[in-house]
């Protein structure tokens, strides 16, 4: 498979007051590939994902999505490369002032400018896909379990069948079934429509089964961003403790068995 | 582009589709679609160029779900990844309920609505009274026990709903102040009675303008601050996280505002009387010549009790434009709509509420001849 750079970020630093997050950070992400992101809480994955998608402004380096610096573009261009990607935010962030259906025909409405009826009709089938149940698109998101937030929040990263798919913590708050389930989904959709997916997690199983690569976000950078098995072998403590842990080391014989 | 465009292609024995089916052909398809009944014999799906959820959904109800079904099982040419996508689109589609809408006669829709906001408008009325008690009790026992004083928070409210609220007060009123002492020099004027402009600005602003300005620029500034405040704390379900930490959110947030308001708006009732004394003087000085000396020596005469009259409506208002704020952040549910729902509906209510106790008052005082 010829290796394709869809993201690339380069020497990026990002601080926020005194307290620094970044430094000279470098990560590439190839089409088709599910790259999965750990690193332990507040090691900044959450805001390695602002930045790539624009929402942080890097105190230093570049990012360049498809080739280009989102950051340096007319807003024109800049909106049409942003509807080529799918953000799940950690904390789902659903427009609380429309319904869950609403949620995910909105981006149809606005920019693929389907009908109305055909936007929710389609929403419906996404809310679907994500695991969700039929009445649950007439709910307004402060009504929704948290689990049911994550799936809705999926719905609408879906909508667009955007290329890039960037996931905080999917299946944090999900069922183990609907968690298989979901890596499931993440694979025949990668599979099929050929998504690029940036995914951040500390669900194991979801990092054996579903990645392709993970990245460990350690000492303000990425340590290392190789195959699981590579991974779970790079001589450092902390990772070494996180793969080969009792949790970690489960998750692997589950998935040696299947 | 021609050969990209979605297409339906009628052979012998079975129907071949091809070209995009995407988001991006949405509407092409949906016309196509519209135009082509789903065939008898085989389809052939090898030869779509590109297919994604949107694409397969339109497919899928095209030729609906079972016999996609048939199509998926009987197909050899199309590629296992995309078979794999429909046959999950399906597995979804086939859980999914046809969502069903009831319809209703208007009448009955009339009247469900209308019995919904009577009942709405009894329950909002027994949640305020309940809220005044609560805040009463909750207020007195605190009174009682010095330990738990919030002063730290007490001060902070009377910084921001007081000190904060001073420059807009004192501005308006002065302005108001000038504009009640034209109106009088252009009535009186006519019977030859300028002089009294200065008694109908000392009384207009004592008795009533100082502390109703006052209060309704409080209502507007600060029942709103308060319902937001309160309101996206409930949104964020910050109000629950203070009750399970055994702390009292009443108690916490809400006594504080109210005491701030009770300390604020008699001072604030008294800046608006003395800066919209200063506006009529200002005015009886340049356009009606009475000079300052004049102005203060009729002042001096008025008597004390119409102050009184007025100040002693602030701490009424004052209690009123709080609590209503505070309860209306109560109400907020969840979204921000929600709260920017109860914000408009906190000022609405303060401000009325606020008239019309003055409104009463005022009668009240005439009969009594105070
Ligand atoms: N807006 C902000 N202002 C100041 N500091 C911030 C801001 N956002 C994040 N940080 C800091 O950046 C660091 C990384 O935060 P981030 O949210 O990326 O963590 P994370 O790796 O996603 O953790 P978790 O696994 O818990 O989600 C933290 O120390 C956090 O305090
Ligand atoms: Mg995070």
């Amino acid at each position: 498979m010829s290796k394709e750079t869809v993201i690339e970020v380069s020497g990026l630093c990002n601080r926020f007051g005194r307290n620094s997050v970044h430094e000279n950070l470098d990560l590439e992400l190839y089409r088709g590939e599910i790259l999965g992101v750990v690193g332990g809480s507040g090691t900044g994955k959450s805001v390695l994902l602002r930045s790539i998608v624009g929402l942080i402004r890097p105190k230093e380096g570049e990012v360049r999505l498809f080739g280009r610096n989102l950051l340096a573009l007319p807003v024109a261009e800049r909106s049409k490369l942003e509807q080529r990607l799918g953000v799940l935010f950690q904390g789902g962030a659903l427009f609380s002032s429309l319904t869950v259906r609403e949620n995910v025909a909105l981006p149809l409405i606005e920019h693929a400018k389907l009908a109305r009826r055909d936007a929710e009709e389609l929403a419906e089938v996404k809310l679907a896909l994500a695991g969700l149940a039929p009445h649950a698109g007439d709910l307004y998101p402060a009504s929704l379990s948290g689990g049911m937030v994550k799936r809705a929040a999926l719905a609408r990263a879906l909508a667009l069948d955007p290329d890039v798919l960037f996931l905080d913590e999917p299946t944090a708050g999900l069922d183990p079934i609907g968690a298989a389930d979901f890596d499931q989904l993440l694979l025949t959709l990668r599979n099929a429509l050929g998504l690029t997916v940036f995914m951040v997690t500390h669900d194991l199983d979801s990092l054996w089964t579903a990645c392709d690569r993970i990245a460990v976000l350690s000492q303000k950078r990425v340590l290392v961003a190789d195959t699981p098995e590579n991974v779970a072998d790079y001589d450092d403590n902390w990772i070494q403790n996180y793969f080969n842990g009792p949790r970690g080391r489960a998750a692997y014989r589950a998935v040696q068995g299947n | 582009m021609e050969a990209a465009e979605p297409n339906i292609r009628r052979e012998k024995t079975r129907t071949v589709l091809s070209g995009q089916w995407t988001l991006a052909h949405h509407r092409l398809l949906k016309q196509l679609l519209v135009r082509e009944t789903p065939p008898e014999g085989g389809v052939v799906l090898g030869e779509i160029s590109a297919l994604d959820t949107a694409g397969a959904t339109q497919l899928a109800n095209w030729l609906g779900i079972e016999r996609l079904e048939r199509v998926l099982v009987e197909e050899e040419g199309l590629q296992p990844e995309r078979k794999a996508l429909l046959q999950t689109l399906l597995k979804a589609l086939k859980r999914e309920a046809p969502p069903k809408v009831e319809s209703v006669s208007p009448v009955i829709e009339f009247l469900t609505l209308l019995g919904q906001q009577t009942e709405q408008l009894a329950r909002h009325f027994w949640q305020l009274s309940g809220f005044v008690g609560l805040v009463l009790q909750s207020m007195f026992a605190i009174l009682l026990r010095p330990s738990r004083w919030r002063v730290t928070a007490l001060v902070n409210q009377i910084h921001q709903t007081g000190l904060n609220a001073v420059p807009i007060v004192a501005l308006l009123t002065f302005l108001v102040g000038a504009v009640v002492a034209f109106l009088g020099a252009t009535v009186l004027g006519e019977f030859g009675a300028e002089i009294y402009t200065v008694n109908l600005v000392a009384y207009s602003f004592l008795r009533e303008f100082g502390v109703l300005l006052a209060a309704i620029l409080l209502a507007g500034r600060t029942a709103s601050a308060f319902t937001a405040q309160i309101g996206s704390m409930k949104a964020n379900e910050e109000l629950d996280a203070l009750r399970t930490l055994g702390l009292n959110p009443v108690e916490l947030l809400v006594i504080p505002r109210v005491l701030a308001l009770l300390i604020t708006l008699p001072l604030l009732t008294f800046v608006a009387v003395m800066s919209g004394l200063t506006g009529g003087a200002l005015v009886a000085l340049v356009s009606l010549d009475i000079p300052l000396g004049q102005y203060l020596g009729i002042l001096a005469d008025v008597p004390l009790k119409h102050y009184l009259v007025g100040l002693v409506k602030a701490p009424i208002f004052a209690f009123v434009v709080a609590v209503i704020g505070c309860m209306e952040g109560f109400r907020v549910s969840g979204s921000a709509e929600s709260v920017g729902r109860h914000t408009t509906s906190s000022v609405v209510q303060s401000i009325f509420m606020v008239i019309l106790l003055d409104a009463i008052a005022a009668l009240f005082f005439m009969e009594m001849g105070w």
